[in-house]
């Protein structure tokens, strides 16, 4: 990637809608092409600002989805019934319509080849979106790597969606595991499931965790994204089962659901 | 020049609480959780507060001993860097003046700078300035209960003025120091001393 200089203010820029491609009833991508883009690393985020015809102004931050290289900077945006920004974004934005944003924003929430393995990833809901720019980061990473490569950077995604119809990227999240024996993808249904749904059916919980986490021992690069109780409740149950908290990353997001 | 988005209406807010509202952020009446990692959970027979002059000189109080000392209650807006801003939010604490004069009388310099630092790690820098004459607290009651460790409890700074990073949650330890130096989030892209009315959000912001 081209770094910004550092202490350099990142600045807005016009993205333009290039695609808007349907991920799941609620969500959609967005594709942008954005002149000027410094590049990111694969789990940051954007500030989107619209501008009303008044002048009047609005920000919200968003999870990129493509992988550093990938040629389009994607968002993954979920329709939030009340929202302010979301239904404009999923309903109203087609491609030929411009917005503003800048970033890349967060050097936390970050994971790069570089950072090593083996990978523990746990997303609930749209929580995935910046998991699914580390798998893709991998992915294109790793395309001319050999087994051994590979499987330091073994990766486990546990992924907990309200309902078949509701994961987002499922296609692609199947074809990347279906050729890749060291990414394993297991999800969770917590809602609704298909009549023949074999694997778990339930939310999060510490059995699912020891079951589906690389041993502590392995001292595996944890990242957990997704509505606050999931996330306080993944990232607690990850250190009693021995895992150092500075490997265990999150990000969250809201609404609560609850004043606390 | 700024771009319309063709069909955004927004939503306005009424007036009074748009004055409330510094640049870009909305308002929410919940109140998110926003962290780097795990939550820490250290039992309050265990927790203590320490100041720490410039020469290494400490003071330091047991919970018992800090939940003694004099207490404000407080109501204010606070302003997260990831945009929501929650209006009138009540909380119980011990002001910075309180424990910097109890600190003082057991021989603790104060300098231009502090940095806090909470269990888990975390750190951020405040000057000197911004926490004294009344402008922030330790903070370890949200309402009438106890600060829910997912916000911060045991206890919290709270310095509602800034972006909401610098109300450090699980604060252990207030050190003073002659320079500034940055702390967690101020070193990885986010802005030195984070005014919300100033949009201060991220490092190079003016």
């Amino acid at each position: 990637m081209s770094a910004a200089p550092v202490g350099a203010r990142i600045e807005w820029r016009v993205a333009k809608v290039l695609e808007v491609v349907p991920e799941t009833p609620r969500t959609r991508t967005l594709l942008f092409d954005v002149p000027g883009w410094p590049g990111h690393r694969a789990g940051q985020h954007v500030d989107v600002r619209l501008t009303a015809e008044d002048g009047y102004q609005t920000e919200r931050s968003y999870s990129i989805a493509s992988a550093p290289k990938d040629p389009k900077l994607a968002l993954t945006v979920e329709r939030l019934d009340d929202g302010e920004v979301s239904p404009y974004l999923t309903d109203e934005l087609h491609p030929g319509d411009v917005l503003e944003l800048r970033g890349p924003i967060g050097g936390y929430f970050v994971w790069e080849i570089t950072t090593g393995g083996p990978l523990f990833l746990v997303g609930g809901g749209s929580g995935i979106v910046p998991l699914m720019a580390m798998i893709r980061h991998r992915h294109s990473s790793l395309a001319a790597e050999n087994g051994e490569a590979r499987k330091k950077l073994r990766t486990r995604l546990l992924y907990s969606s309200r309902g078949w119809d509701e994961v987002i990227y499922r296609d692609e999240l199947a074809a990347l595991a279906g050729k890749d024996p060291t990414l394993e993808v297991i999800h969770t249904l917590t809602r609704s499931a298909p009549p023949d749904w074999k694997g778990f059916r339930r939310r999060i919980d510490r059995a699912m965790l020891a079951e589906t986490a690389w041993p502590a021992d392995e001292s595996p690069r944890v990242f957990v994204c997704g509505p606050t109780p999931l996330v306080e409740s993944v990232a607690g149950t990850m250190v009693d089962l021995g895992h150092p908290p500075a490997l265990v990353k999150t990000e969250r997001f809201g609404p609560t659901g609850s004043p606390t | 020049m700024t771009p319309i988005s063709r069909g955004f209406r927004g939503r306005r807010q009424p007036e009074g609480a748009a004055a409330k509202l510094p640049p870009g952020q909305y308002e929410t009446r919940d109140f998110p959780v926003l962290s780097a990692g795990p939550t820490p959970r250290t039992p309050l027979s265990v927790w203590d507060l320490t100041l720490r002059g410039t020469d290494g000189q400490t003071a330091r109080w047991t919970w018992d001993e800090f939940v003694a000392l004099p207490r404000e209650k407080i109501t204010v807006d606070i302003h997260c860097v990831t945009k929501w801003s929650k209006f009138g939010t009540s909380w119980e604490g011990i002001t910075i003046d309180t424990l910097i004069a109890a600190a003082g009388a057991r021989g603790v310099k104060t300098a231009s700078y502090v940095l806090a630092r909470s269990d888990g790690g975390y750190t951020t820098n405040v000057p000197l300035a911004d926490l004294t004459n009344g402008k922030a607290w330790i903070a370890f009651n949200y309402g009438e209960s106890p600060l829910a460790p997912e916000h911060g409890g045991p206890a919290r700074l709270l310095v509602p003025h800034l972006y909401f990073w610098k109300s450090a949650k699980w604060v252990r330890e207030l050190r003073f120091m002659e320079t500034d130096a940055p702390g967690f989030w101020e070193s990885l892209g986010y802005h030195n001393y984070g005014d919300p009315w100033r949009e201060q959000r991220y490092a190079g912001d003016e």
